[in-house]
């Protein structure tokens, strides 16, 4: 491999370096997101649960 | 009207299309350059990375003067993620533009060269605007600022592209002049396969970080409607 041909691939790879770096940190921010939902998703059923209405009991 | 827009995944196989395209003409279809040799492959990126990180911090300021001039509620998030690609792709026009500088110049930077210290400003100036805009507080005071600076850094794309064309010593080779580009053959239909590629990877990105940073600001609303 020529000193040419050594920098050029330097090159590239840096880009790709860059760009798969990026996509990487997006994954894992996506990735927080979809917990963030999962929480509320969890909070709004709990919160629905608690205010069903019971059933009336029959007494006597 | 409502806006027609490219649905992400087909931007995603688009860009990825296009990237390993240009990537095998760079390397197995255009010539050696009779001056640069092998070295001169870094040109196609390079240049389309140079370009597409000057339309997105143009980008930024159109979406800026939308928001102070329309109040369009979109806006300001948008110049903001506009100005975060573009700092990214000016980060790497710094690197790959070293990288040829040390094979072609012998020397990763020159200070003599007025096109590459102006790049330099321009990207200093929209790396600023993280400081600015992280200072204060969310608000219509912010975006209102980040709006005005974004409009301000504008001015120094036209500079930095046109210091190139008015310097007397030119070191940094000008391919593009007003008899159009200095070359022909596949190095054009490779630069132009490139040059459609890069603004078509950074629109892709462009897009699924604006769709992130809409979908966090949605949960935080949610979650204080709930709390």
């Amino acid at each position: 491999m020529t000193t040419a041909e050594k920098y050029v691939t330097a090159a590239y790879c840096v880009v790709f370096a860059l760009v798969l770096a990026y996509v990487l940190i997006m994954a894992l921010k996506l990735q927080r997101l979809e917990r963030d939902v999962d929480e509320i998703a969890s909070r709004v059923s709990e919160e629905n649960a608690e205010e069903a209405p019971r059933e009336p009991a029959h007494v006597g | 009207m409502a806006r027609t827009r490219i649905p992400l995944p087909v931007l995603a196989v688009a860009s990825l299309v296009l990237v390993t395209t240009a990537l095998a003409f760079v390397f197995f279809v255009a010539p050696n350059d009779a001056n640069q040799g092998f070295s001169q492959r870094i040109f196609y990126f390079h240049v389309s990375i140079a370009i597409t990180a000057y339309a997105l911090f143009a980008g930024a300021a159109w979406k800026a003067l939308r928001h102070l001039w329309k109040r369009d509620p979109r806006a300001d998030l948008e110049s903001y993620v506009f100005v975060h690609q573009g700092v990214i792709f000016g980060t790497l026009v710094l690197l790959t533009g070293s990288i040829w500088a040390k094979i072609s110049w012998g020397r990763w930077w020159l200070w003599s060269s007025d096109q590459l210290v102006l790049f330099l400003v321009l990207f200093l100036f929209y790396c600023a605007y993280f400081m600015l805009r992280f200072s204060v507080d969310p608000g219509p005071q912010r975006a209102n600022l980040s709006a005005v600076y974004a409009l301000f850094g504008v001015v120094l794309i036209p500079v930095s592209f046109a210091a190139i064309r008015l310097a007397k010593d030119i070191i940094h080779p000008v391919v593009f002049t007003l008899k159009g580009p200095q070359f022909g053959g596949w190095i054009l239909v490779t630069y132009c396969i490139a040059q459609v590629a890069v603004p078509v990877l950074a629109y892709t990105l462009y897009r699924l970080e604006l769709s992130s940073k809409r979908l966090d600001i949605r949960l935080r609303d949610l979650r204080e409607v709930l709390a």
